[in-house]
């Protein structure tokens, strides 16, 4: 699904990726766990195509397809969707006329008829029944004046609407009550089709626990540096992460 | 002077026609504007008023001047699709300074109300406009008016009298028309008298591609506790250039809502003025403005508020392409005694492209010390983070772009009171940005255009 080849990568010229390698197969859930600044977010960047990160060297392959060549808004066609740490706000623009335009983008893309306005409609509210969104915050603008975990769930949302084939959670969690962060992980386990794959960026347990990623990867200074099952996130969890370091410093 | 020579020198030559084809009240003053405007011409660009717009450079043109009034052929029934639909809308024309009645079978709006030309109703009722013609709009107040009033010889007159509510939007459809370059004065009075409430939507159109410069004066008349809803729709061509002077005075209890959009015009310079002359007295002016290529729009705005306990609302919205250059400049004046001022301006604009410029300044004047006073601007670019987190969702950036400016401009639009209008207006707004617009995509002369 996934290929990373010794990715190098930038922001405002301060080198952040450091050789990253990562293979991500059909189905399966990475988790990503590492200290603030080590480079999870900008891998996240860098996969979504936004063009304030800079590739230095290195390729990535999606579906096998050069992922890296393709203009962002292709990278979502193709099935890559993120959810964003932080949802921007556009006022003025209405979830439907948002999600319409995305979705008529996406089909266009893929050579299939945009969907008619019942259509869409109809598929707009089972979605959003299924994340369980307020029909009330989708008749507004954007993200605009939503709370924290409002935002979080209609990117729970966007996925559904979506329904991509990678999905990247960047700290969806973060920011979140217990209840609201369950409400966003059952809708992740709801909408994942047998062969969607996510990346998963948390610091915490909690989330892990109702996600069962299928692979734990560690990154540090721009490097993935430790990959295990679900048990090196149950050591971080109670030791941090340096004793990771020490071991790095030893080797 | 080399612009206003040829104007004085017309006015010279054929003065006698200009009398012959108008009126008297409109005659009163003829004579007295030419002496103020060959004194003191157009205002240049060392006026404040006027510095982000060269005023003789856009009357240095030689433009034709219809001073005998030969009406131009209209076909109304093809005009006619030009209305915004299922307003339920009378529709009057006006080509050039000339009134033509409703297309459909005259039906009358209302027995309390006049709908039609100026020098028409001072003919039959002489004397009746002494009180409202050229008093709010004085000689001397700027060039153009100046200019407007010694050339203008008709125009729109919309009375509506004490307490009369005409159901039907009164939609005034401006048309550019002609065989040649040509420039029109006109002139629009409208008088609200007391309780009277009224629905005004006027858009101005080109039927051809000649060059068409328009001086328009208007003044507005609010009686008490009378209300007023009037928008101006400006959806014509990079050849046509207005220069709008709108007055308003305001009794008290009367509300008057001002809408001004501008999808396309070459040039567009609005100057308006408001006095609040009655208690409780709410004036709120709000604007759209899309510049593209090389276009010109440039707002002055001066809120009076001469009594205290009023409101003025001021919302001007600019998003400017390609070379456009877009000024706003709105000034709330706050007298000694006007206590309990409540007002509130705010002029947004966002230059899409670099090579857009756009002046903004909103000042406040205040002389009165319990007053709720707000202004401010902003000018910037679209929103970086919005664009990104568009593409991630699959949006191309062109989509993305239009989105973002549409929704700039919608709480703007999201003012006028005319619902259909508004429904109407936001899909033109689409329309223009998606550049698809040229007229108003409706009817027969602008597709064929």
């Amino acid at each position: 699904m996934l290929e990373i080849r010794n990715l190098y990568a930038s922001v405002e010229g301060k080198a952040i990726l450091k050789g990253v390698n990562l293979t991500i197969g059909k189905g399966e859930i990475h988790a990503l766990m590492g200290p603030n600044g080590s480079g999870k977010s900008t891998l996240c960047n860098v996969l979504a195509g936004n063009l304030q990160y800079e590739v230095l060297d290195g390729e990535v392959m999606f579906k096998g397809k050069d992922l890296l060549a393709m203009r962002p808004e292709n990278r979502s066609h193709e099935g890559i969707f993120m959810s964003f740490q932080q949802p921007v706000e556009i006022p003025g623009v209405s979830m439907v006329n948002f999600l319409r335009a995305a979705l008529d983008a996406k089909r266009r893309y893929l050579g299939l008829q945009p969907l008619n306005s019942a259509e869409f409609l109809k598929l707009f509210r089972e979605k959003r029944a299924l994340v369980k969104m307020d029909a009330l915050l989708t008749k507004r603008s954007v993200n605009e004046g939503f709370s924290g975990g409002e935002k979080k769930r209609n990117e729970i949302f966007q996925m559904a609407m979506l329904e991509p084939d990678l999905a990247i959670l960047d700290e969806t969690d973060s920011g979140l009550d217990v209840d609201a962060l369950r409400i966003v992980a059952d809708g992740f386990k709801t909408l994942r089709k047998a062969d969607m794959s996510g990346i998963v960026i948390t610091h915490y347990q909690k989330m892990l626990d109702y996600l069962k990623p299928d692979i734990v990867h560690v990154m540090i200074d721009g490097r993935i540096v430790r990959t295990g099952g679900p048990d090196l996130a149950d050591r971080i969890e109670k030791e941090g992460f340096d004793w990771i370091k020490a071991e790095m410093n030893e080797a | 002077m080399r612009a206003e020579r040829q104007y004085l020198e017309f006015f010279e030559a054929n003065e006698r026609l200009i009398f012959e084809h108008s009126c008297d009240i409109m005659n009163a003053l003829r004579r007295e504007a030419y002496d103020v405007f060959k004194k003191r011409g157009f205002p240049t660009r060392k006026v404040e008023e006027y510095r982000y717009t060269n005023v003789e450079a856009a009357f240095t043109h030689n433009f034709g001047i219809n001073a005998r009034r030969i009406p131009f052929a209209l076909d109304r029934k093809r005009a006619f699709r030009c209305s915004v639909p299922n307003m339920g809308t009378a529709v009057y024309f006006m080509v050039g300074d000339r009134f033509v009645p409703a297309i459909k079978k005259e039906e009358k709006v209302s027995v309390e109300a006049f709908i039609g030309s100026i020098c028409d109703f001072d003919r039959q009722h002489p004397g009746m406009l002494a009180d409202y013609y050229a008093k709010l709009c004085c000689c001397g107040d700027n060039g153009i008016a100046d200019l407007n009033t010694m050339l203008a010889q008709d125009g729109l007159l919309i009375w509506i009298g004490k307490g009369c509510k005409p159901a039907s939007v009164l939609q005034i459809v401006n048309l550019g028309c002609g065989s040649v370059d040509l420039m029109t004065n006109r002139r629009v009075l409208i008088v609200m008298d007391d309780g009277a409430e009224a629905q005004v939507l006027s858009c101005d159109h080109n039927m051809e591609k000649h060059k068409f410069l328009t001086t328009q004066v208007a003044e507005i008349y609010m009686g008490k506790d009378s209300r007023l809803n009037f928008c101006c729709i400006e959806e014509t061509d990079e050849n046509n250039v207005l220069f709008d002077n709108v007055y308003v005075r305001q009794k008290s209890g009367s509300v008057f809502n001002g809408g001004f959009f501008t999808l396309r015009n070459g040039l567009t310079r609005r100057t308006g003025y408001v006095r609040l002359d009655g208690k409780e007295a709410q004036t709120n002016w709000f604007g759209g403005i899309i510049g593209d290529d090389k276009e010109h729009i440039d707002t002055n705005l001066l809120v009076d508020h001469a009594v205290g306990g009023c409101k003025s609302n001021i919302l001007f919205k600019y998003v400017l392409d390609g070379e456009s250059v877009g000024a706003f400049a709105g000034k709330v004046l706050v007298r000694k005694d006007s206590q309990k001022t409540d007002s509130q301006e705010t002029n947004a604009n966002l230059c899409v492209s670099p090579k857009a410029r756009m002046y903004t300044q909103p000042m406040l004047e205040i002389y009165a010390d319990d007053v709720k006073c707000n202004h401010g601007s902003t000018i910037g670019r679209l929103d970086e983070r919005a664009l990104f987190y568009m593409a991630q969702r699959g949006i191309p950036p062109k989509e993305a772009n239009m989105l973002l400016q549409e929704a700039f401009l919608s709480d703007a639009i999201r003012q006028i009171q005319i619902e259909p209008l508004r429904e109407r207006l936001k899909f033109m707004v689409e329309e223009r940005f998606r550049r698809r617009l040229k007229g108003c995509g409706e009817c027969e002369l602008c597709v064929t255009k």
